[in-house]
């Protein structure tokens, strides 16, 4: 099946606008692609007209034009001609955003939908879903596009089984800075579902971490999944919905009543270094540290701080997650301790946490992070930044970032996000080093790397 | 893959719905698993012949198609050291429902783990290891893999355990075979793939393992309800 016309589509028919009110669902994914996107949009209802000032179609043989992706928002009962008439005109996919299908017991409706696609190898989305979200280039949401928080173009793929949990994560991607490739609401499921997508986003040049919002697998389906999963190098996290045991099914085995549905989801994610996040918190910090780093880190974490306080908490956060904070050698700290600044020198503790004290300049992190990041009892770092500091400037992001490309160990900041600091936190951001607004967050993003590892 | 006098364990069990202890053993054996030296008796002659073969002190248990949780039934007696407790069980046994004969194996000891297996649903066949013995679900100190299991996921399993260092040797006890863990963890996952479509859940508690040997003292085999 070729997702190009899906995710990649020139031209676009809209199909059930409505010509009286213009609130419907199909009118405000027209206006929004019409005037929003860099694509050809063509609204169609079978009784014609005019919307505004645009002709429609009366149906997709009458569109001038191949249409890449059909968006399908009529009632459910007439979908299946709809989809039946894309596909003797050339219709490259479809989104279904209709509803009325297996979420209200009319699984008959939806399994016509899948025998005809099937039968035509085309491919669609849905039903009952919002749809796709493609960055600048166009989406099927039937959200008014002024309402929509956008995230930024980037390198991370989500794709939910709610739509709602889908639009929410993109806020609080956009809040957290972190860049979107492609975001699917794939709704009932009924023929393209993860496992597809795991398949097209794996190879999937604008995409470097892919991210799934399930709430549960057909019969076998997971083992499939994880199977497949295990083979793409990018790093996948999964957050689940539904983790509490259903009721008190009686059980006759132990091992029935302890490997309860999401201990095993949970542990088989694992074993195949697939990162479950397990809430939204995580998973919007595993999505910022991963599309930074995409290599796996056992969790031997250095840290560095301008307050003892911090470091403190910083450790205690990384104990809870089982990250360990190795010692540093005497050698390594004798080694650091000759290239910090002479104000510093004297007074910064550096066994890990490397405490560098208030009188820290830039250069003393540089050297603090150098000398962590070679240090081979250490395989990532946490630098805890308070920007009142006075010796700091805004080119620390910068400088770290070489750091980074230098030695190849992950480094991840904290920095408290307020607007005075912002060109601070770019100077990160912007060279590719993730950094959270919380100590926590901040642990979070090494914990990302450390549960892609298969265990 | 299954030989014939597996299949016929099976094929036998399915009115029941499990695997009888006995035979869930035999067909361990026949897996390569090791289980205690044991013999189902179904007289009292049986009975005090193969106890004088096995040898005392052993292990009694009630078999009965009824009974699936022996101990909370009363039906587990341990530490028979003579004739007399074996004569006085036999008959305190045969009163029991669906008695269908009393197994007599020998004691065996060491650290109690579970290993289990279960067809989930989502996952297919996963396999379980953990810190066994009858507080396996108060614990809870379990890890679950998805099968067929390698030796480096036995390795990771027994990390993964909080009670890791009952294992690896505590307060001067001896660390556990890991070898022969592996090779039983290995063989059972082997085993679970053969049973896949068949089988509902395993329990092997507990496994008592030492320094050269991990023997599984008790089995349950829970088949797959037939589909109407």
């Amino acid at each position: 099946m070729d997702f190009t016309p899906l995710f990649k589509p020139k031209t676009i028919a809209v199909i059930g606008v409505s010509l009286s009110n213009d609130r419907h669902p199909a009118n405000v994914i027209y206006n929004k692609i019409h005037l929003r996107y860099p694509v050809k949009v063509y609204p169609v209802n079978p009784r014609g007209g005019r919307l505004q000032r645009d002709t429609v179609y009366t149906g997709i043989a009458e569109i001038p034009t191949r249409i890449d992706l059909a968006v399908i928002a009529a009632r459910a009962e007439f979908v299946p001609d709809i989809m039946e008439s894309c596909i003797q005109n050339d219709v490259g996919s479809a989104t279904v955003i209709s509803g009325g299908f297996s979420e209200i017991g009319r699984e008959d409706l939806q399994n016509r939908l899948v025998a005809i696609a099937r039968k035509a190898n085309f491919p669609f989305i849905g039903p009952n879903c919002l749809g796709i979200y493609a960055p600048a280039r166009f989406d099927t949401f039937f959200l008014p596009g002024e309402r929509l928080v956008r995230p930024d173009p980037g390198r991370v793929a989500i794709i939910s089984q709610s739509g709602g949990v889908l639009v929410d994560q993109m806020v609080k991607f956009a809040g957290q800075g972190v860049g979107l490739s492609l975001a699917v609401s794939i709704g009932n499921k009924a023929l393209i579902r993860e496992l597809d997508l795991l398949t097209y986003l794996a190879t999937d040049p604008g995409t470097s971490v892919i991210t799934f919002y399930v709430e549960g697998f057909e019969k076998n389906e997971g083992r499939t999944f994880v199977q497949a999963a295990a083979e793409v190098p990018k790093p996948i996290i999964v957050l689940k919905a539904g983790k509490t045991a259903e009721g008190s099914r009686a059980v006759s085995s132990h091992t029935a009543s302890l490997a309860g549905d999401y201990r095993v989801f949970s542990e088989v994610l694992a074993q195949h270094g697939i990162a479950e996040a397990r809430n939204e918190f995580e998973m919007v910090s595993f999505c910022e540290s991963l599309s930074c780093y995409q290599k796996p880190v056992e969790g031997k974490v250095g840290i560095i701080t301008v307050s003892g306080g911090h470091g403190a908490l910083a450790t205690d956060v990384c104990s809870a997650y089982g990250l360990t904070i190795p010692r540093l050698s005497e050698d390594n700290q004798q080694h650091i301790r000759q290239q910090l600044s002479p104000s510093v020198q004297p007074i910064a503790s550096l066994s890990n946490p490397v405490d560098l004290t208030g009188s820290a300049t830039d250069d003393d992190f540089v050297a603090a992070a150098g000398g962590l990041s070679s240090a081979p009892e250490i395989d990532c770092v946490i630098i805890l930044l308070l920007p009142y500091s006075p010796g700091i400037s805004s080119d620390l992001g910068a400088r770290l970032s070489y750091v980074y490309h230098r030695e190849g160990k992950p480094l991840v900041a904290y920095v408290p996000h307020q607007e005075k600091y912002r060109m601070l936190i770019e100077g990160f951001e912007l060279n590719n080093v993730p950094v959270s607004s919380s100590i926590d967050g901040a642990v979070l993003m090494v914990e990302a790397l450390r549960r892609c590892r298969p265990c | 893959m299954l030989n014939n006098e597996m299949q016929g364990i099976l094929h036998g069990s399915q009115e029941a719905g499990w695997v009888l202890e006995p035979e869930a053993k035999r067909l361990l054996s026949l897996a390569g698993i090791q289980v205690p030296r044991f013999s189902w008796a179904t007289t009292l002659r049986e009975a005090t012949d193969s106890a004088a073969n096995i040898q005392y002190p052993l292990v009694a248990k009630i078999v009965s198609p009824k009974i699936i949780h022996k101990s909370d039934a009363g039906g587990v007696t341990v530490g028979i050291k003579d004739k007399t407790r074996l004569v006085d069980t036999f008959n305190r046994y045969s009163t029991f429902e669906g008695f269908a004969g009393i197994l007599i194996e020998e004691m065996v000891t060491g650290l109690e783990l579970i290993v289990g297996a279960k067809i989930d649903y989502q996952f297919g066949p996963v396999v379980l290891l953990g810190i066994g013995g009858t507080g396996v679900e108060i614990y809870q100190d379990t890890v679950i893999r998805m099968a067929p299991i390698t030796a480096t996921d036995v390795r990771s399993m027994v990390n993964g355990l909080k009670g890791k260092r009952l294992l690896t040797g505590y307060r001067g006890s001896d660390p556990v075979d890991s070898e022969q863990l592996t090779r039983l963890m290995i063989r059972f996952s082997r085993l679970l793939m053969d049973l896949e479509d068949q089988i509902e859940s395993i329990d092997l508690n507990p496994v008592k393992c030492t320094g050269d040997q991990c023997i599984v003292a008790d089995a349950r085999i829970m088949l797959k309800p037939k589909t109407s």
